[in-house]
């Protein structure tokens, strides 16, 4: 097991190039269990890219990337899909829901694609929903809900397999203050209780608010600090 | 206010006289309100007494005016430390923020280090006020909000200002 001091996924020197834009430029980021890290940086900067890179989902160019002390660039690409399965969460700015599922389908999907049978998968979103305070919309469809119910969906799905790494990119973008500020308070209390790390890509400071720990790229790099040992 | 640090600024990027570094102040910082000739000679004495400041030239003719004003190396150094060390977050920094991203660029330094270390400064009382708003009643949410939103509103207007950092070199280095 990891204790807290050790970092639980490094991304070390990351160079990532799409045609003449280099969007990494030697960028590294350490993210330690329960931890929440924001990334932040100006718009271009490669704050997605980074966090497609350390998740594993797109390969970088050069510089390696490591979780609970394996290398991701030695995995086949079924083990890489397996482990984002089993070990990640995502949730992104929109668009991530399944139109034609309830949401409760849509929470219980990641547990039904493990084999969790129909019934278990459908009572641990239930209490996913009802944590995220949207059990009222449960049977509705995503088209049917608002932003921020949207949203808080999205969030019971990301981490009802109970991930130990939580990736979100702008996960309010989209919201207006209030509903940004509730997604924000139910998603970080959520993966403390679960002890889950985050990490959060965001341009709002007062959302960077609820991290532990930011990290700043600019052109494509970070600070030394997060090359860790 | 820092007008100490502001004359070793402006004096960084070129020795002056007394009368210019005073018109360069009130240019650029004095909004509306120039400084008076006393506070001028008596910061520039405090300077020189620190040895933050040399005279570098004295032309003939009396009073404090033919005087030319040098920064010293550990003038140079002063402004390093002050530019490097963000400043207490408060609801009033705009003055002092905007006279760093000025002077910053006036001497050749960037202004994104000062971004850098002013939001993680930021950020430490941000996620303080956060934190007590998630743990208390709804008093305490509305007085850390609008903590908070003014805050950011700093933040916002440095992340502008480095983002318009080229632009405001050029104009800012006459
Ligand atoms: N799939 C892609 N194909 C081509 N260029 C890409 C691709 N993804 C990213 N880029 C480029 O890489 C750079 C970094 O992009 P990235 O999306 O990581 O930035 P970002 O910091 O997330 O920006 P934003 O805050 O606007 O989301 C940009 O110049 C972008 O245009
Ligand atoms: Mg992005």
């Amino acid at each position: 097991m990891n204790d807290r001091g050790v970092p639980l996924l490094v991304g070390r020197d990351l160079h990532k190039s799409y045609g003449p834009t280099a969007a990494l430029d030697g960028a590294s980021i350490h993210v330690r269990a329960g931890e929440i890290v924001a990334v932040m940086g100006p718009s271009g900067s490669g704050k997605s890219t980074l966090l497609h890179c350390a998740a594993g989902i797109v390969p970088p160019d050069s510089g390696r990337i490591s979780y609970d002390g394996r290398e991701l660039n030695a995995m086949s690409d079924v083990e890489r899909s397996a482990l984002r399965r089993r070990e990640f969460g995502f949730v992104f700015q929109f668009g991530q829901l399944v139109p034609e599922l309830t949401c409760l389908e849509n929470v219980a999907l990641p547990l039904r694609l493990d084999g969790v049978k129909r019934r278990e998968a459908e009572r641990r979103a239930a209490g996913w929903l009802d944590r995220l305070e949207v059990a009222d919309i449960a049977h509705q469809r995503p088209g049917e809900v608002s932003g921020g119910q949207g949203q808080r969906v999205a969030v019971a799905r990301a981490l009802v397999n109970r991930p130990r790494v939580l990736f979100a990119d702008e996960p309010t973008g989209a919201l207006d203050s209030l509903n940004g500020e509730r997604v924000m308070r139910l998603l970080t209390q959520a993966a403390r209780e679960s002890d889950t790390a985050v990490v959060l890509v965001t341009h709002e400071t007062r959302v960077a608010a609820y991290s532990d720990r930011e990290v700043v790229v600019r052109d494509g790099r970070t600070r030394d600090a997060e090359l860790v040992a | 206010m820092s007008i100490g640090q502001a004359f070793l600024g402006l004096l960084e990027s070129q020795p002056r006289h007394g009368y210019d570094l005073k018109r360069a102040y009130d240019e650029r910082f004095g909004q509306g309100r120039p400084l008076h000739y006393g506070q001028v000679y008596a910061t520039l004495s405090r300077l020189l007494k620190n040895g933050l400041v040399e005279v570098d030239s004295v032309e003939p003719g009396d009073g404090p005016e033919r005087k030319r004003y040098a920064i010293t190396a550990a003038g140079v150094t002063d402004v390093e430390r002050w530019l490097g060390q963000p400043e207490k977050p408060d609801l009033h920094l705009q003055n002092t923020l905007y006279m760093k991203v000025v002077l910053a660029l006036l001497t050749g330094r960037g202004a994104a280090d000062i971004l850098d270390s002013q939001r993680s400064e930021h950020l430490r009382l941000m996620r303080e006020l956060t934190r007590r708003k998630t743990d208390g009643d709804l008093a305490d949410q509305l007085i850390c909000d609008y903590g908070l939103f003014h805050l950011e509103a700093d933040l916002r207007w440095l992340e502008l200002t480095a983002a318009r950092l080229d632009d405001l070199a050029g104009k800012v280095r006459r």
